[in-house]
């Protein structure tokens, strides 16, 4: 592995450990209308997205429980932040937007994206293992929200 | 097919002792600071940075680095004596047969087995396992009948028995775990009976380091008439292992954590059990005779090693043996209690630790949990530092459910460790609570 020149402290950014400290949304959506479980089998680390969707398909509320690690969930705490008030679309256009970024195919200080605070994890691109960590909570809404899957696995 | 038992004397005949005192032994100590540099300059991986820093290696519970005599032995095989084995009438074949073979007898004294038949190689410790909990598994095993595990066991050990419990209608039982990590031995004794048909016990638990009381645990199946298999992954890296002090029937270990190559490992079993086994699986190798009406099968070790073997891996297992031979068991039992020790206060005393796994046996395996971090984010920011941990259920997930928590961060020590490392250890940990505290 290539690392050289990342610090650990460029990865464990005080924002992400205040998420990961005092989660936004830590909670089960008795109005929810999708709910998927998300697992990765390889860690151990699972969580539960739950979505109120409306009608004309906002995102109403949304909430998540489970364990994992900080960086885990840090990105499913600052997940259910962003994408309040959001469409279902947009939301998995967000979710394309953010995996590309750690995976490197998107580059997001010189291309267009609606990233704005998630790009804080961009630090999790260098450590190509954690990648699952960091979109295990939103392959999880997708499956929620395409109510295509109750339980999803990374692997 | 349980087996009978001599009585073992129960005094040293004086006259014994006192010739036995007269010839001084050498005495067995750890090895030195010196020794230990000298050893560390026989692994080429070990003198590498990572992230900017010398790699401090403590991963050698999941696999041990190898030393250039196996790197060597085995370019040299390919280099200048690869064939196949068994086969060929040719020199190079009738070379590599010879070498391969040598390497059979070599493991044999290596577990101090009766014979070189009691070794058959496999891929590794897993499918060592398979072939048991398969062949001897579905001759044995039959509705009513209870295949007892331990609570301590790696994947490995389980889900084999699981398979052969649903194939056969038995039941798989399990030892509980005490809170030191270790097996509660009154329930074990408690759930002993007629119908346990086989114990499969790890000799050391690959997540908490607990050692078994092996010898003991086989002696009281025995006396039910159960068959025993003993997991050595854990066990044969670390300490000498006698199968015949032990009495195990099987005695199962990998190639890869004992500083040899990926890819073989080495079932040992007592003749007389192999020869009653059917086949694990079939095909090259493993017959006497085929015809389209009817096989005949080859005797034991063959009948368990159909097609081309890992012949190099065997050859290269063979130098690994070597050199463990020559550092000598007695001394890396020695030496890695002594890191085990040194650890163990070095990080005990640590602000929001939890060791899980404080029996009083136990190998140079430290799994640690931290209030205020994930076992993952330690992995990371260990690794940042040049230090290699494994963070996770360690493929022993039952163990894991036991104490509570998701996973832990292992750290497992070789005789090639240091005293050093475990500060960088230490240093590094320390990072860990730097970055999720903010306090130092």
């Amino acid at each position: 592995m290539t690392q050289s020149g990342s610090h650990a402290s460029d990865l464990y950014q005080q924002v992400i450990l205040e998420h990961n400290q005092k989660p936004r949304n830590f909670k089960v959506l008795e109005t929810a209308n999708a709910y998927a479980l998300g697992k990765n089998p390889l860690c151990g680390d699972q969580f539960a997205v739950y979505v109120s969707v409306s009608d004309d398909g906002t995102i109403e509320d949304i909430g998540f429980q489970g364990m994992g690690c900080a960086i885990s969930k840090a990105c499913a705490s600052m997940m259910t932040t962003q994408v309040k008030g959001k469409t279902k679309v947009d939301a998995l256009q967000l979710k394309d937007e953010f995996q590309k970024m750690l995976l490197g195919e998107l580059n997001e200080t010189t291309e267009a994206h609606h990233l704005g605070k998630l790009t804080m994890f961009s630090g999790v691109k260098q450590y190509p293992v954690r990648v699952k960590c960091a979109t295990l909570a939103w392959h999880t809404l997708e499956a929620a929200l395409e109510g295509k899957a109750s339980e999803i696995s990374t692997e | 097919m349980s087996l009978s038992k001599e009585m073992k004397p129960v005094a040293v005949d004086l006259v014994e002792a006192v010739q036995m005192s007269a010839t001084p032994q050498p005495i067995v100590s750890p090895l030195s600071e010196a020794e230990v540099r000298s050893i560390r300059a026989d692994f080429p991986v070990l003198s590498q940075q990572v992230n900017g820093y010398p790699l401090v290696y403590l991963d050698n519970g999941a696999t041990t680095q190898k030393p250039q005599a196996v790197i060597d032995r085995m370019t040299r095989f390919y280099s200048e004596e690869y064939g196949t084995v068994r086969r060929g009438v040719y020199a190079l074949s009738a070379k590599a047969t010879e070498a391969f073979d040598q390497v059979r007898s070599q493991v044999a004294q290596f577990l101090n087995a009766a014979s070189e038949k009691e070794i058959v190689f496999t891929r590794g410790t897993t499918e060592a396992i398979n072939l048991v909990a398969f062949s001897l598994g579905n001759v044995l095993l039959k509705p009513g009948d209870q295949v007892l595990i331990s609570g301590l066991e790696h994947h490995a050990n389980i889900v084999p028995w699981q398979e052969a419990c649903a194939r056969t209608g038995a039941t798989l039982v399990v030892i509980p775990v005490l809170d030191d990590g270790s097996l509660d031995q009154t329930v074990f004794e408690g759930l002993l009976s007629p119908q346990t048909k086989i114990l499969a016990l790890t000799h050391v638990s690959n997540a908490l380091g607990t050692v078994n009381p092996v010898a003991e645990m086989i002696e009281r199946a025995h006396a039910v008439g159960a068959v025993v298999l003993i997991d050595g992954a854990q066990g044969a890296p670390h300490m000498s292992v006698d199968v015949q002090a032990l009495d195990c029937d099987f005695y199962a270990f990998s190639s890869h954590k004992v500083y040899g190559p990926t890819g073989v490992g080495v079932l040992y079993g007592k003749y007389n059990l192999l020869e009653q086994m059917p086949p694990y699986q079939t095909g090259g190798d493993m017959i006497l005779s085929v015809t389209f009406e009817k096989t005949t099968f080859a005797k034991p070790p063959a009948r368990f090693e159909a097609g081309t073997p890992a012949i190099a891996e065997v050859i290269g297992l063979g130098a690994a043996l070597d050199y463990v031979t020559s550092v000598g068991l007695d001394r890396i039992a020695l030496t890695e209690e002594k890191l085990r020790q040194e650890a163990t206060d070095a990080l005990s005393g640590l602000p929001g630790l939890r060791m899980i796994g404080t029996a009083s046996q136990k190998s140079a395996v430290l799994s640690f949990y931290l209030d205020y971090a994930h076992p993952h984010d330690i992995g990371t920011i260990l690794d940042q530092s040049g230090v290699a941990v494994r963070a996770g259920h360690h493929c022993a997930q039952p163990v894991m459910q036991r104490f509570g928590v998701p996973a832990t961060a292992r750290a497992s020590f070789s005789f090639y460790n240091t005293s050093d490392e475990i500060t960088r250890l230490v240093s590094a940990i320390g990072e860990v609570r730097r970055i999720f505290t903010g306090s130092v």
